[in-house]
């Protein structure tokens, strides 16, 4: 060849690079190449199941070896947010502090001790066990049905029966029975052996995978008694469910069993069914075993109805605690969450609790429910932007404003509460008769049921709006009657009110 | 030094080399199911299976597939925006770096527009009449959302 050293060396560079060039692409090829394969991996396999779990496992760390994902997110519910109306700092502030109301309405009642905001699930336990509601009065067993993981104690009590179990547990003092969830403790598989071995490891667990989750499928299911009798009674009763699918399947059914959640009910109606084991309302003890009083029905004045007609064993009517200033047997709205979204336009398109609560996200190929169960505000786009394509902004201005509307009908109806306790107390004084005071202290029992109902529920109105006001304004009217009936005693016709 | 021969054969190998790995990436990416029109082709990053499966339970699987709503029907813009929107979704997907929920782009939502009207053009003229291009201007999709994919069950 007649090239000279120079044609050479350039050659020797032009080779060199392409070498260098080739490389790259092959590099990032190969690279691609198992992106995809892992990604096709993702979707073969959603999890590997590496050690055992069973129905004893109420300890969620082993659950994490197998599903981390989830875990990853559960954990996260320890973490603190906030949103306009409700928050989870450390020992969140005592609402009582920002609204004063909520004292004077508690009056004589343990929530007059003590009444903060609400907290992510990874605090359930440790902020019952701190409250002073339970540190300073005594309350029943039947509280740890939905603040601890509680299945294996209730198998453990009832000899192998829940129920029998769920009514041993509910006898109990909250300590003694809070003894006995942590003696129950936890049975999990053991680190580094074979995994069908299991070793007992002491201690209480907050609601944990298991209580959601059969161990062996992953399929949700229900367990806690409280709400299958509820929702038993619910479909037994006459109130018309449209929401809820498969009760007005099962009534149009021959009725031969009782309907079961766990049987009949639809795997989206589960995914609401979960969440309303226990944000609901209730009667906690201690006189009889904790109920869901869904009898009639899940509206406020249904289930008002039902307490209304309720007997306790020892013949007496059914209430609460009796107000400290009026003398009045009032109820106390637990957190009707459940009964809330249950009027709501949402529950009424099929939406559950999850879709919005903990909506799916995407992580490589796979699916992933989000267990980092917090408010939808904190996370619109994966919340709600999956049916309503509009902006972030749009959405939250959308969401504020029903909260703001109801946040100012329910100061209303608070200030409309407090004239009428300053009412009945003006009206004692001026040596009112029982009877009279006793028209005056039913309108206050309607007006604060409707008021707590709103107050105690976790979503100020957005749960279902419309059904929100509907209750506030109620609450107003009932208020403002119980302080006429007050101010002119004679004059007012005690019967005439429903 | 460098012969000629051994210049090229080197070239060759190397090449070679990336073209093998290149094939054999687009055999096991399924590249070529991306040139057809069968719907199974968009779920197979499994992203769209959610989509895949109302359609196949909605109004419209009797109908009209993926690309008949999606994609323009002109030869060169079909292909164009198969690999605009290729490109895009591989990225996406690849980098994880996309909004999730995934939603429609604006040339994307003007395409399933105009799409709606191929068929049903005659139908609604009166009401679509002039405002199908514009960017504020009302999508069928607007009402009708789970005609194609996404209904409730």
């Amino acid at each position: 060849m007649s090239e000279g050293p120079a044609g050479s060396r350039r050659r020797v560079a032009v080779l060199a690079g392409i070498a260098v060039a080739c490389a790259l692409l092959v590099f990032l090829v190969i690279a691609l190449l198992m992106s995809i394969f892992e990604r096709k991996q993702e979707a073969r396999n959603p999890y590997v199941r590496l050690v055992e779990v069973n129905e004893e496992t109420t300890d969620p760390a082993p659950w994490s070896v197998n599903w981390a994902r989830e875990y990853d997110d559960y954990r996260r519910t320890a973490e603190q947010t906030r949103t306009r109306f409700g928050g989870s700092e450390a020992l969140p502030a005592e609402k009582a502090k920002a609204d004063p109301w909520l004292t004077r309405m508690f009056a004589g009642y343990a929530f007059a001790l003590d009444y903060r905001d609400r907290r992510g699930h990874a605090y359930m336990l440790q902020d019952q066990e701190q409250t002073k509601r339970v540190t300073e009065r005594p309350q029943p067993g039947s509280c740890l049905q939905c603040h601890s993981s509680v299945m294996p104690t209730y198998r453990r009590l009832g000899g192998g029966d829940v129920f029998r179990g769920f009514e041993a547990l509910g006898k109990l003092s909250y300590g003694e029975a809070h003894a006995e969830v942590v003696k129950t403790g936890s049975s999990n598989p053991v680190a580094g052996g074979p995994t069908q071995r299991f070793q007992h490891a002491d201690g209480a667990h907050p609601v944990s995978c298991v209580d959601c989750h059969d161990p062996r499928s992953m399929e949700l299911r229900v367990t806690r008694p409280g709400f299958i009798r509820g929702i038993q009674a619910l479909a037994a009763g006459q109130a018309p469910t449209p929401h809820l699918e498969s009760i007005e399947r099962w009534r149009r059914g021959n009725r031969a069993a009782p309907y079961d959640p766990n049987e009949d009910a639809s795997r989206q109606e589960m995914r609401s069914f979960v969440c309303g084991q226990c944000h609901v309302e209730y009667y906690c003890g201690p006189k009889v075993t904790l109920f869901y009083p869904w009898n009639n029905g899940l509206k406020v004045e249904q289930i008002e109805e039902y307490y209304d007609q309720y007997k306790f064993p020892d013949g007496h009517v059914f209430y609460d605690w009796t107000h400290a200033e009026t003398g009045a047997n009032v109820l106390k709205a637990q957190h009707p969450e459940f009964e809330t979204w249950s009027q709501g336009i949402h529950a009424r398109s099929g939406v559950a609790c999850t879709d919005c609560h903990m909506p799916y996200k995407r992580e490589g190929a796979m699916k992933v429910s989000d267990h980092w169960v917090r408010s939808p505000l904190l996370n619109v786009s994966r919340a709600c932007q999956v049916c309503h394509p509009y902006s972030e902004e749009e959405i939250r201005g959308r969401a504020d404003a029903i909260q703001a509307r109801t946040r100012a009908l329910m100061d209303r109806a608070a200030a409309a509460l407090i004239d009428l306790l300053d009412a009945s107390a003006a009206a004692k004084k001026a040596g009112a008769t029982e009877p009279q005071l006793d028209a005056v202290r039913a309108l206050q029992r309607k007006a604060q049921w409707r008021l707590d109902f709103v107050a105690a529920e976790n979503s100020m109105g957005f749960h279902a709006p419309q059904e929100t006001a509907r209750v506030l304004a109620e609450a107003i009217d009932y208020a403002r009657q119980g302080q006429l009936a007050a101010r002119a005693p004679a004059l007012v016709p005690v019967a005439a009110h429903k | 030094m460098f012969q000629p021969g051994k210049f090229a054969l080197v070239l060759a190998v190397l090449v070679g080399a990336l073209t093998g790995a290149g094939a054999y990436t687009f055999h096991y990416g399924e590249g070529l199911s991306y040139f057809s029109t069968d719907p199974r082709a968009c779920r197979n990053c499994h992203v769209m299976n959610d989509q895949y499966a109302s359609w196949a339970h909605g109004p419209h699987h009797a109908v009209a597939r993926c690309v008949d709503c999606h994609l323009p029907h002109a030869f060169v813009s079909k292909y164009l925006a198969k690999a605009d929107n290729g490109y895009r979704h591989s990225k996406g997907f690849t980098f994880m770096d996309f909004h999730d929920p995934i939603m429609i782009t604006p040339r994307n939502a003007r395409t399933l527009q105009e799409n709606c009207l191929r068929c049903h053009g005659e139908l609604v003229h009166d009401i679509v009449r002039g405002s199908t291009t514009r960017e504020d201007a009302v999508r069928c999709v607007h009402c009708h959302r789970g005609v194609g994919h996404g209904a409730r069950p």
